[in-house]
């Protein structure tokens, strides 16, 4: 009936998130394209080291001569997969559990909320300190099921809550009435019902695990090998890049992170105003 | 057919669930074969949560409802199925019956996949069809649309015909008029009607009097969760007995004549009620001293007509 | 005449087009006058009960004028409208009673309204007073938050606050539906007697349930898809109504003493043409056992005995 593309057309009729999703979709082609366009290993020492940005090197050097620009575009593919890994798996863990916890009730909706309370106060720096502490080698993959398995929670408490509510409506009454099982009402009656809830989860459960990463990286919790924005911003720091005037070195990841998340979030806000008429404008 | 048997339906609300809500108390009563029974009662009567315990959405705190003979909380699995093919419901809001993202027509496909799973495909479409006739849709207006495409009298015949594509006996219909036009609520109706002289026994929830006039053979009145008063309709309004029938009677806007002076308009502080004494006593224009003190049992006053009263229940007042 | 409309048009504004949810209202309401204003949903009672007193969007002004007590009202100025609201015109909205905020005492609420419009709560409470006694409402209630009143009470209270300034106009919209059946009476008796006591001078009564307005309207004007289609006095109404609409729709309705096995009611076939873009002429051509070439054009509202209007080629 056109409910479908009338959504999509209020998407891009809002100005934020027309906005965001063109930054993101930016960093996104950025970090597919961009390393292949980058000449040398991001690790390699290669260049006259703190060099400002050149023809050469087009963000300059680091204080070891790494290639700041090759850096800087693995950084944006390997925060996006830790985005993408770590917010789908938070997404995945919250949805079943809140989904579950909602519709059941009872005896099932306590212990899965005892469950969710106790991950929620879970020091997880603490935790990943003594994880870090055995797994003497961890890569992105231990990063984003860490990140997944910790963010989960406060998804699983928004989506119970969902869940309550339109358990009560009676469209679900009558799907019970037809002899539906459990399953199937909570996936196929229920879960559609919270598409644009799921999305906006999914959203920001992306933007929390970019955040997440780079937190980690910074302190040097995050991936053994490789590079990321967090780590080049760890690096940089530690290397007293700001002092010395090494600007190209620490402001290129910390804004492309700001950018990133920021964007997400806006289109977050906007995307409420575009699921939801009434806080339309018209 | 079904029986509800000292049915009492009670919730726990508060900080730690300390107080109770008690929606339904002590309600028993039958339906037989080919007969439209009017559940009648204002807001917080339990009209509602007794039909939905009798679909078993809700369970009772305590008494048995019987389908058949058989207690349906205990049936399971096959059985359980079995009970859903003989009876079903309709409810009042038409669209929120619908999942708004699907067609409406998903509904039939959801009887479909449950209750025939191995019917061949044009046999289905058929079965569909007649259903379709049946409640008075012309299939080609109705068949794939969305639910905001139809309108509201338009959604529920589709529930009804929804229901008798699974040969039921029993349907239980709450409020199913409220929310319709003027203009079509007649003719949903009659449709009822006819469906009641083709064998089926329907359970009609309402608050309108005059529609449950209209309709049903029977009629019961409840008041916060206790029967007040059962029996045929005509018997009910020719002569209300209880004081809530008749205060009801009295407040209905007809369009046949004026409302007359008020009778009464009593407050009384209320004594816990339900728990102690008679459930109106706060309200009763004729209360005496016992009706705060002990439930008025349901008595027979004349063939067929109950009254749960101490003053005009005949056989309780008289061994009171 | 205390309200008189001449040929009000109000659309809605939406992404595919206008609404024609009004479309040339003429009538006029006199002083004392309780006037039903009766439709199905989607007939634009409510729109034009509302486009009187709170235009805003999507609702839009295309063309009418709107006279209260002899002055012109400007519906379309929001801003200008601010003078009369409350003091000359006010309305009770439909699920008023749950729309009180819940974080205020009912007495600081109807101060801070009055506030609003440089009343001094003080100089009214006598009269506030004495209107709680009349709707058997205890002083109390000043005191108490909305949570704790039933709905019956919220109800009251409304009615109250919008009827403090005696209005010349009240727009009571739908104001029955949500209650009891007991609550509903009480509710109707005291719009009779605000009406009876000078606190309104006129009412409109917005409802579907015809059965209310027999009870308590001293004329019903009747709205079909956007038009108006009879307006006469409340027997007139009922016993010899005139429009094809009217007529069946006073026949679908069950009384007590009507039963089915007895005699069969019937309802109208057929549902309301969309108002997105309205066929041209009558709107209940489609549904009308009467319609003939003459309906393509829209019948003008007109005067077919003293007090009766009718919009119908047939009666004309």
């Amino acid at each position: 009936m056109g409910s479908r593309s009338e959504l999509l057309y209020f998407a891009w009729l809002n100005t934020k998130v027309r906005v965001g999703a063109l930054i993101l979709a930016l960093f996104v082609i950025l970090a597919i394209v961009g390393p292949l366009f980058a000449r040398h290993d991001p690790n390699a020492y290669v260049g006259p080291p703190a060099h400002p940005p050149s023809s050469e090197y087009w963000l300059g050097t680091t204080t070891f001569g790494q290639d700041v620009y090759s850096q800087f575009v693995h950084g944006l593919r390997a925060t996006f997969i830790v985005g993408l890994l770590g917010g789908g798996i938070g997404t995945l863990l919250g949805v079943c559990i809140g989904l579950l916890a909602g519709y059941r009730g009872g005896m099932v909706d306590e212990i899965l909320n005892m469950f969710t309370n106790i991950v929620l106060i879970l020091p997880t720096l603490a935790v990943l300190i003594i994880i870090a502490a055995y797994l003497t080698v961890r890569g992105i993959l231990v990063e984003s099921l860490f990140i997944g398995c910790t963010a989960w929670p406060w998804a699983a408490r928004a989506i119970r809550a969902q869940t309550f509510s339109l358990r009560a409506r009676e469209f679900v009454d009558l799907a019970r009435m037809s002899g539906r099982s459990s399953w199937k009402i909570m996936f196929y009656e229920i879960a559609p019902n919270m598409l644009s809830y799921l999305f906006m989860t999914f959203i920001l459960q992306f933007g929390g695990a970019v955040l997440i990463a780079a937190t980690l990286d910074f302190i040097g919790l995050g991936p053994t090998q490789g590079i990321s924005l967090g780590l080049m911003m760890n690096n940089a720091v530690l290397w007293a890049a700001l002092p010395l005037g090494m600007w190209w070195w620490l402001i290129p990841p910390g804004a492309a992170i700001t950018a990133i998340v920021g964007a997400l979030y806006v289109m977050n806000v906007g995307l409420d105003e575009v699921f939801n008429p009434k806080l339309r404008e018209l | 057919m079904l029986a509800l048997e000292n049915v009492t339906k009670v919730y726990r609300t508060g900080a730690l669930g300390l107080r109770k809500l008690i929606a339904v108390s002590e309600v028993s009563f039958e339906i037989g074969e080919r007969e439209i029974v009017a559940l009648i009662g204002e807001s917080g009567s339990g009209k509602t949560t007794i039909g939905k315990m009798i679909l078993r959405l809700f369970r009772p705190t305590s008494g048995v409802i019987r389908f058949e003979g058989k207690d349906i909380f205990s049936l399971r699995g096959p059985a359980l199925k079995d009970y859903y093919r003989q009876v079903q419901g309709v409810f009042q809001d038409p669209f929120a019956s619908y999942n708004p993202i699907f067609k409406a027509d998903r509904v039939f496909a959801l009887i479909r996949e449950e209750f025939y799973p191995r019917i061949r495909r044009s046999a289905w479409e058929q079965r569909v069809e007649e259903a379709l006739r049946a409640v008075g849709l012309n299939p080609s207006d109705v068949l794939g649309k969305y639910p905001h495409q139809l309108s509201g009298g338009q959604l529920q015949r589709f529930l009804i015909a929804r229901a008798l594509l699974l040969d039921i006996r029993l349907l239980v219909a709450d409020e199913i008029i409220s929310m319709l036009d003027a203009s079509t609520r007649i003719d949903v109706l009659n449709l009822l009607g006819d469906l009641r002289d083709r064998g089926l026994s329907i359970l009609f929830i309402t608050h309108d009097l005059s529609l449950g006039y209209y309709i049903s053979d029977r009629s019961i009145v409840l008041y916060r969760g206790r029967i007040v008063e059962m029996g045929a309709t005509e018997r009910i309004y020719a002569r209300p007995l209880h004081p809530y029938t008749e205060m009801l009677m009295e407040s209905i806007p007809r369009i046949d004549g004026r409302w007359g002076a008020t009778s009464h308009r009593v407050e009384r502080s209320a004594v816990l009620p339900g728990a102690f004494g008679c459930v109106y006593y706060p309200r009763c224009p004729i209360a005496q001293e016992i009706c705060a003190r002990r439930v008025p049992e349901l008595a027979e006053v004349e063939a067929g007509h109950f009254v749960a009263c101490h003053v005009r229940g005949g056989a309780s007042s008289s061994a009171g | 005449m205390a309200l008189r409309v001449e040929n009000l048009r109000i659309y809605y504004r939406t992404l595919r087009g206008y609404v024609h949810a009004v479309e040339g209202a003429t009538f006029s309401v006199g002083d004392g006058e309780i006037m039903g204003l009766a439709g199905e949903s989607g007939c634009g009672k409510t729109t034009l009960g509302h486009s009187l007193i709170y235009l805003k969007p999507p609702m839009a002004y295309i063309e009418g004028r709107v006279f209260l007590d002899g002055r012109e009202l400007p519906i379309w100025d929001m801003d200008r409208m601010n003078e009369f609201r409350f003091r000359h015109i006010s309305i009770i909205p439909q699920y008023a009673m749950n729309a009180l905020n819940p974080t205020r005492r009912i007495g600081s609420l109807i101060a801070d309204l009055l506030a609003t419009r440089g009343i001094d709560f003080r100089q009214i409470l006598p009269e506030l007073q004495r209107r709680l006694d009349l709707v058997q409402l205890s002083q109390e209630v000043l005191k108490r938050y909305p949570f704790e009143l039933s709905g019956g009470m919220r109800q009251r209270v409304v009615m109250l606050i919008s009827t403090l300034l005696n209005p010349s106009l009240l727009i009571a919209d739908e104001i029955t539906s949500a209650l009891d059946v007991s609550t509903q009476r009480a509710v109707c008796e005291m719009i009779v007697e605000f009406r009876n006591r000078g606190f309104v001078r006129s009412t409109i009564f917005i409802t579907h349930d015809m059965s209310i307005l027999y009870q308590i309207a001293d004329t019903i004007l009747v709205m079909y898809a956007g038009q108006l289609a009879e307006k006469a006095p409340v027997e007139t109404i009922f016993r010899s109504p005139r429009h094809p609409y009217t007529r069946m729709l006073i026949a679908s309705l069950p009384r007590v003493g009507a039963r089915q096995r007895v005699e069969r009611l019937k309802g109208i076939p057929g549902s309301p043409p969309p108002l997105l873009d309205p066929p041209p002429g009558c709107r209940f051509r489609d549904r009308c056992p009467l319609a003939f070439e003459r309906c393509q054009e829209p019948p003008p509202f007109v005067e077919v005995e003293p007090g009766h209007f009718v919009a119908c080629w047939r009666e004309i």
